[in-house]
C-alpha cells in the first residue's frame, strides 16, 4: 500500500495551495501600495488645482493687507516657490516619513489632528458595519425563502431601508430620541450612548442594501441540491440555513462589504456633522471649506489608505470562506 | 432483516391543482432492489422525495398506504421525519459536486449525519467516518476526508456521498440517478459499488432513466410515464418481454442496441437504410498532430490535446469518444478555428484552415469559407442570442450566406420543415421550447449555410432517451439527404456505436485508437478502449455480458 | 430534476395574490414618478404658493390645511418648496446618472473589449478611483471647481461612475465569453457586426435597469452634498438644502426636515421599484 507516498503527495498539494494563497496576498498587497501611490499623486495635483491662494489661507483669511515680506517668508517656509516637481518629491518624501505638515486652519500638526479624530471615526464605521450585518443576518435567516408573507415583508422592509438617506434618518432619530425622548445625547464622541444613534443612521440603509443582495443569494442557495442532501440527513430547517446555506449566502455580501466601508466613510461625513461628533469625515469637510491643504491631503491619504486596506481585508476574508479557485456562480 | 421495507399503495401527489403522480403502488422487500424508470417529467423524482418527506412545500401527498417497516409515513410531523431521515432512510442524489456542500470537507459531511442523530462519541464518530470511506472504496480515507468535493475526482466524491447516506446503516437507501453525472468507466465502478452494497443486504430504491444500468442492479422494475406506472415486474421479464408500448419504445430508443443505419424512434418496424458512402470517399477534413496546452489555476501548463490526427471523409461520420478531460471539446474547437492550437494543422478540402503559430491562419482568410463547416452544441440555449426568437436566429444564419432579404422568410420555413418543426415555431422564443425542439432549431441553423461538415459536440447528451432517438434519426436523415459529414463527439459509447463509420478514442488528450467502427467494437486493440467498452452497461437481451465486479480503479 | 423545479415553479406562480401584489406596488410607483415629472415641468399646477416668498408672521406653522407641510423659519410654505424642488432634484439625479453612466460605459467597454493590456490599465484606473470613497471624491472635485449646481452634478456623477464601470465591464466580459457570441463567430459574421449587433445590445441591457435605479441613489448623494452646503445656495428650493436649513430646528419644528426627506425616500423607492419591474420584464418571465 502506497499510503505514505500518497500522503506525501497530498501534503505537497496542501502546501502548494497555502503558498499559492500567500502569493496572492503578497500580489494584492503590492497592488495596494501602487494604488496608494497613485492616490497620493492625484490628491497632490487636485490640491494644486484648488483655487485660492494658499498663503492667504495659511495666514487665516482672504483679505489683503499682507506685506510682501511676510508672504515671501511664509512661501519659503512652506516651500511654495519651488517648481511643481520638486514640491511633489518633497511631498512624497514627507508622506513616506510620516511628516504630514501643519494644518493651516488649526495650526496643529496634521498627525495630531488625525490622532484625535481617527478613533471616533473607526468606532463609528465598525459599529455601523457590525450593526448592519447583524440586522441582515437576523432578517434573512428567518424570513428568506418562505412561501408565507414573511419573505415578502422582509424584502419590502429591506427595499424601504435602502431607499432612506442616512442623514435624514439621522435627523429624525435626533429629533425623536435625543431631543424628544431624551434617551441619547444629541452630540459628543465619548461613550457608548453617543455611538447608538449615529450607528443606527448609517447602518439602516446599508442593511437594506446588503440585505437585498444576501436575501437573493440565500434564496438561490436554498434551492441548491446540497441543501436537499443536508435535509435528507435529518437536519432541521434552521439548522440547514445556519450550518450550510449561510456560508454560501454571505459571500456576495462580503464582496460588497468593501464598497460598504467606503459608503460608510462617505456617510460619516454628514453624520458627524449632524451629531457633532469628532471624526475624520467632518474634519475633511471643514478642511476643504477652509482650503486647508495639508489637512485635506493628510485626511484624504489616511482615508484612502484605510479604505484600500479594508478592501484587502475583505478579499482575504472571502478567500478564507471560499477557497475554491474556480468559483461557481 | 426480513419483511417488507416499503409498502406503497395508490400514491398520489399534487402540486396545487396539478396531479403529477397517479395511483402508484409497489412493495420493496428487505434486501431487494426496486427500480423506478422514466424520463424527465415522469414524476419519478417526486416519488423518491415523497418517501422521505421532502416532496416540496406546496405538494400534497396522499395514499391508501405508505409504510416504512410498518411505520405509517403519512402521519409523520416534521420532527418525526427529521428523526427518520438519515437514520432509517438514506438518500443519494446525483452529481456529488453539487450535492455535497462545496465549501466543506467531505469528512465533515459524513460526520454531520452522526452528529444529528447523536451517534457515538467524538472519537468514535471520526473513526466511523474513516471506516465508511474505506467501505465505499475510497483510497487513503484519512487524507480524502479532509478534502472538499471540488478537490476530488467525480468517482471519489460520489463514493463519499454514498458513504454519508450509509452512515447509520439505514433500512432503506433511495438513490436518485446516482450515476448520471459520471464518466462511463466511473459509472461502472459506482454501479459495482451499489451492487456490492445490495449484496450485503441493503434495500435499495433506485430511480433512473437508464434501463441498462437498472438491468444490472434491480430485482423489480417499474416503468413510469407521466405519473402513471405503465408496466412493472421482475427486471428480466420487463426488459426482455415488454408489454407496454412505452416500455418498448424506451428499449427501441437505446442507441447502443441498434446498429448503424437503423431508426431508433419510429413506431414502425426497424428499417435499415440504404448503404452509406464508401470508405474511400474524398477526404474533406484533415487534422494532423493537433496539440494544445492549457494553464490550470495553479499556473502549471498541462497538455489538453497531444498529437491527434484524423481524416474526415465526405458523407461519413467520425465519432470521437472520450470521457471528461479527454480533450474532445478542445479538438472540436480547434477544428472549427475557434481555438488556436499550439501545434499541428487542419486542412479543409485541401486548403489550409487552421495552423499553429508562427504560421497561423488569419481569421479573415478563414471567414469566407466558414459556411462549409457548422457546429451544434450540447446546450443549444446558450448558443442563441437571448433577445431573438427562432425566426430571427435562423434569419441571422441565412444572412451570412448572402441570401436575399426577400427570400429569407421562405428559407426559414423550409429549414423548419427540414427539421420537422411547424412553421409557426419561427415566432416562438427558445425559452418556450422543449430540449428536443431547441436542438432541432440548432440543427436548422447549422444546415442553413449548406455546409459540408457539421461538428456535433455532445448534441444529445442532455436529452431524454426518446427525444435523443428522434434527434439522432433526424441527423441521420439529414446526412443522407444533404450529403453531410459529421464529426460526432460524445462520451456515450452507445451513441457513438450507433452513428459512427470511423471512431477515434481519446484518453487524456491522446488518440489511443483510431479505426473503423466495426473493427473497434468487435475487437478493440487498446486497453483503454476495452475498459471503456466493458463499462457500458448493456441490456440483458444483448449477447454481451458485463463483468459484474471488475473494479478498475483509475483514480 | 429540471422539470421537477419547473413543476414547482409553475405551481408557485399560480398564487394569485402574489402576482396582483407586484403589479399594485409598481403601479403606485409609476404614478408617483409621473407626478414628480409633472411637478418638475409644471409646478404651478400643484401649488399656488411662491416657494421663495418670505412671510415672517407665518413662520414655523405646523402642518395644517392652509400649509399642508407647514412653513419654515421665514414663513415659506414647505409643500410648495418641495414641489418646486422636484425640478432641481430630478435634474441633478438624471444628469449625474447620465454622466456616471457615460464614464462607466466608456471605461467598461474599453476594459471589456480591449486586449489584455487595455483591460489591465482600465482595471487599474478603476481600482485607483475606487480607493476614494465617493463623497471624498466629490468633495475634492468641489474643492477644485467650487460649489454650485454644475460641479454638484459632475461631482455626484464622478462618485457613482466607478461602481457602474465595474458592472459594465463585468457584463461586457460575460457576454463576450458567452455561447451565442462564439456561435456568431462560428457562423462567419465579421467582428464588427458581432460587436454592434449582438455584443453591445446584450451587454447594455442591464444598463437600463441601472439607469432607473441609479437616479434614486444619485438624488440621495446630491442632497447629501447640498445638505453640506456644497450645492445650490439657499434659499433655492432643493430637498437637500431644505434639510440643512431645517437642521437647526429639528428639536421643535420637525416638519422642516421631515417632508423634504420623505420625498427623497419616496423618489428613491419608486425608481427602485420601477427599475426592478423593468428588469423582470427584460429578462422575460423566467420559468
Amino acid at each position: 500500500m502506497n499510503t505514505t507516498y500518497e500522503t506525501d503527495n497530498h501534503t505537497k498539494q496542501q502546501s502548494q495551495s497555502t503558498s499559492l494563497f500567500g502569493k496572492r496576498i503578497a500580489w494584492r498587497l503590492g497592488g495596494a501600495i501602487v494604488v496608494l501611490w497613485a492616490v497620493a499623486t492625484i490628491i497632490f495635483f487636485a490640491v494644486l488645482l484648488m483655487p485660492g491662494d494658499p498663503v492667504l489661507a495659511l495666514l487665516g483669511g482672504g483679505s489683503g493687507n499682507v506685506s510682501a515680506e511676510v508672504v515671501a517668508e511664509v512661501s519659503k517656509e512652506y516651500g511654495l516657490n519651488e517648481p511643481i516637481f520638486t514640491q511633489y518629491f518633497i511631498y512624497l518624501g514627507n508622506v513616506l516619513s510620516g511628516n504630514l505638515g501643519t494644518s493651516y486652519s488649526q495650526h496643529l500638526p496634521v498627525t495630531q489632528v488625525l490622532d484625535e479624530h481617527i478613533g471616533p471615526s473607526l468606532q463609528l464605521a465598525l459599529c455601523s458595519l457590525l450593526l448592519a450585518w447583524l440586522i441582515v443576518l437576523a432578517m434573512t435567516i428567518f424570513t428568506s425563502h418562505r412561501r408565507s408573507w414573511r419573505g415578502r415583508v422582509g424584502s419590502v422592509i429591506e427595499t424601504l431601508a435602502a431607499a432612506v438617506p442616512h442623514f435624514w434618518i439621522g435627523l429624525i432619530l435626533l429629533s425623536v430620541f435625543a431631543f424628544g425622548l431624551r434617551l441619547f445625547p444629541p452630540a459628543g464622541s465619548n461613550g457608548w450612548n453617543t455611538l447608538v444613534l449615529p450607528s443606527i443612521a448609517l447602518a439602516l440603509p446599508l442593511a437594506g442594501f446588503i440585505g437585498q443582495v444576501t436575501r437573493e443569494s440565500l434564496d438561490f442557495t436554498l434551492d441548491q441540491p446540497f441543501i436537499l442532501t443536508a435535509k435528507t440527513r435529518g437536519l432541521s430547517d434552521v439548522g440547514v440555513r445556519v450550518k450550510h446555506a449561510l456560508r454560501h449566502a454571505v459571500l456576495p455580501g462580503i464582496s460588497l462589504s468593501g464598497w460598504a466601508i467606503g459608503a460608510l466613510i462617505s456617510g460619516s461625513v454628514v453624520i458627524e456633522v449632524i451629531f457633532s461628533r469628532k471624526g475624520l469625515g467632518r474634519q475633511l469637510y471643514q478642511a476643504v471649506l477652509s482650503q486647508d491643504m495639508p489637512l485635506t491631503i493628510g485626511i484624504s491619504l489616511v482615508v484612502a489608505a484605510g479604505y484600500v486596506l479594508a478592501n484587502l481585508f475583505v478579499d482575504v476574508l472571502y478567500q478564507l470562506i471560499d477557497p475554491r479557485q474556480e468559483r461557481v456562480q | 432483516m426480513s419483511g417488507k421495507v416499503l409498502v406503497v399503495e395508490n400514491l398520489n401527489i399534487h402540486f396545487g391543482n396539478r396531479q403529477v403522480v397517479r395511483n402508484v403502488s409497489f412493495t420493496l422487500e428487505a434486501g431487494q432492489t426496486v427500480a423506478l424508470v422514466g424520463e424527465s417529467g415522469s414524476g419519478k423524482s417526486v416519488i423518491a422525495r415523497s418517501l422521505i418527506g421532502l416532496a416540496g412545500g406546496n405538494s400534497r401527498v396522499t395514499a391508501n398506504t405508505l409504510l416504512y417497516r410498518g411505520q405509517n409515513l403519512l402521519t409523520l410531523n416534521e420532527r418525526k421525519w427529521q428523526s427518520l431521515r438519515g437514520r432509517e432512510i438514506g438518500f443519494i442524489l446525483q452529481d456529488a459536486l453539487v450535492s455535497l456542500d462545496p465549501l466543506r470537507p467531505v469528512g465533515k459531511e459524513i460526520l454531520e449525519v452522526l452528529e444529528i442523530h447523536d451517534w457515538g462519541t467524538k472519537t468514535s464518530r471520526k473513526a466511523r467516518v474513516i471506516e465508511l470511506l474505506e467501505r465505499v472504496g475510497v483510497p487513503e480515507p484519512t487524507v480524502r476526508a479532509l478534502q472538499r468535493p471540488d478537490q476530488l475526482s467525480g468517482g471519489l466524491r460520489q463514493r463519499a456521498l454514498i458513504a454519508s447516506a450509509l452512515a447509520l446503516e439505514p433500512g432503506l437507501i433511495i438513490a436518485d440517478e446516482p450515476t448520471t453525472a459520471l464518466d462511463a468507466t466511473v459509472q461502472a465502478q459506482i454501479l459495482a459499488l451499489l451492487k456490492k452494497l445490495t449484496n450485503e443486504g441493503n434495500s435499495l430504491f433506485l430511480i433512473s432513466h437508464d434501463l441498462a444500468a437498472v438491468a444490472q442492479l434491480a430485482d423489480k422494475v417499474l416503468v413510469i410515464q407521466n405519473g402513471i406506472v405503465v408496466e412493472h415486474g421482475p427486471t428480466h421479464q420487463v426488459l426482455q418481454h415488454p408489454q407496454h408500448a412505452y416500455t418498448k419504445s424506451l428499449l427501441d430508443a437505446a442507441p447502443a442496441e441498434h446498429p448503424r443505419g437503423t431508426r431508433l424512434s419510429s413506431s414502425r418496424q426497424v428499417e435499415v437504410r440504404p448503404s452509406r458512402p464508401e470508405a474511400n470517399a474524398t477526404v474533406i477534413l484533415e487534422a494532423r498532430n493537433l496539440a494544445k496546452n492549457y494553464v490550470g489555476p495553479d499556473h502549471v501548463s498541462r497538455p489538453a490535446v497531444q498529437d491527434v490526427s484524423f481524416d474526415l471523409r465526405a458523407g461519413r461520420t467520425l465519432g470521437i469518444v472520450g470521457e471528461s478531460g479527454s480533450g474532445k471539446s478542445t479538438v472540436a474547437r480547434i477544428v472549427l478555428g475557434l481555438l488556436e492550437p499550439d501545434g499541428g494543422s487542419v486542412a479543409l478540402k485541401g486548403l489550409p484552415w487552421v495552423s499553429a503559430p508562427p504560421n497561423s491562419i488569419a481569421e479573415r482568410d478563414r471567414r469566407p469559407h466558414r459556411q462549409q463547416i457548422s457546429i451544434i452544441y450540447q446546450d443549444p440555449l446558450s448558443s442563441f442570442d437571448p433577445r431573438w426568437n427562432v425566426g430571427q436566429i435562423l434569419s441571422d444564419a441565412l444572412d451570412v450566406g448572402g441570401v436575399a432579404k426577400s427570400e429569407i422568410a421562405r428559407e426559414v420555413s423550409q429549414l423548419l420543415n427540414k427539421v420537422r418543426l411547424a412553421p409557426d415555431v419561427a415566432t416562438r422564443r427558445p425559452l418556450e421550447l422543449s430540449g428536443g425542439q431547441r436542438q432541432r432549431v440548432a440543427i436548422a441553423r447549422a444546415i442553413a449555410s449548406r455546409p459540408l461538415i457539421i461538428v456535433c459536440d455532445e448534441p444529445v447528451s442532455a436529452l431524454d432517451v426518446s427525444v435523443q432517438a428522434q434527434v439522432l434519426d433526424l441527423l441521420a436523415d439529414l446526412q443522407e439527404e444533404l450529403g453531410l459529414a459529421y464529426l460526432f463527439i460524445s462520451h456515450d459509447l452507445g451513441v457513438i456505436r450507433h452513428v459512427s463509420d470511423e471512431v477515434l478514442v481519446l484518453h487524456h488528450g491522446e488518440a489511443v485508437e483510431y479505426t473503423n467502427a466495426e473493427d473497434l467494437f468487435a475487437s478493440p486493440k487498446h486497453q483503454y478502449t476495452r475498459s471503456l467498452l466493458n463499462s457500458v452497461p448493456r441490456l440483458p437481451s444483448a449477447h454481451n455480458r458485463v463483468p459484474a465486479t471488475e473494479l478498475l480503479c483509475d483514480e | 430534476m429540471n422539470s421537477l423545479n419547473q413543476t414547482i415553479a409553475a405551481s408557485k406562480a399560480s398564487f394569485f395574490w402574489q402576482w396582483k401584489d407586484i403589479n399594485f406596488g409598481t403601479i403606485i410607483a409609476l404614478v408617483f414618478l409621473v407626478s414628480l415629472i409633472c411637478a418638475a415641468v409644471v409646478p404651478h399646477w400643484f401649488t399656488n404658493f411662491d416657494p421663495l416668498a418670505i412671510v415672517p408672521r407665518s413662520a414655523f406653522e405646523s402642518p395644517s390645511l392652509a400649509h399642508w407641510f407647514g412653513t419654515d423659519q421665514s414663513g415659506r410654505d414647505i409643500y410648495s418648496r418641495v414641489v418646486y424642488g422636484t425640478r432641481q432634484s430630478l435634474l441633478i439625479g438624471i444628469s449625474s446618472t447620465g454622466i456616471a453612466l457615460s464614464i462607466a460605459v466608456v471605461l467598461g467597454l474599453l476594459g471589456g473589449l480591449g486586449g489584455a493590456t487595455t483591460d489591465r490599465a482600465v482595471n487599474w484606473i478603476l481600482e485607483v478611483l475606487f480607493a476614494f470613497p465617493s463623497l471624498v471624491l466629490a468633495l475634492l472635485f468641489i474643492a477644485i471647481f467650487g460649489s454650485g449646481i454644475g460641479p454638484l452634478i459632475v461631482a455626484t456623477g464622478l462618485g457613482a461612475a466607478p461602481g457602474y464601470a465595474r458592472m459594465v465591464r463585468g457584463q461586457v466580459i460575460a457576454v463576450r465569453n458567452s455561447g451565442y457570441i462564439e456561435s456568431a463567430r462560428a457562423l462567419g459574421h465579421s467582428p464588427l457586426r458581432v460587436i454592434f449587433r449582438q455584443l453591445l445590445p446584450n451587454a447594455m441591457r442591464p444598463l437600463v435597469v441601472m439607469l432607473t435605479m441609479g437616479i434614486g441613489q444619485t438624488i440621495v448623494w446630491a442632497s447629501a452634498l447640498s445638505f453640506l452646503g456644497l450645492g445650490n445656495k439657499p434659499p433655492a428650493p432643493e430637498w437637500g438644502t431644505m434639510l440643512s436649513l431645517g437642521r437647526d430646528f429639528v428639536a421643535n419644528a420637525w416638519w422642516l426636515t421631515f417632508f423634504p426627506g420623505l420625498f427623497i425616500v419616496l423618489t428613491t423607492l419608486s425608481t427602485t421599484i420601477v427599475g426592478r419591474y423593468v428588469q423582470q420584464r427584460l429578462e422575460g418571465r423566467l420559468p
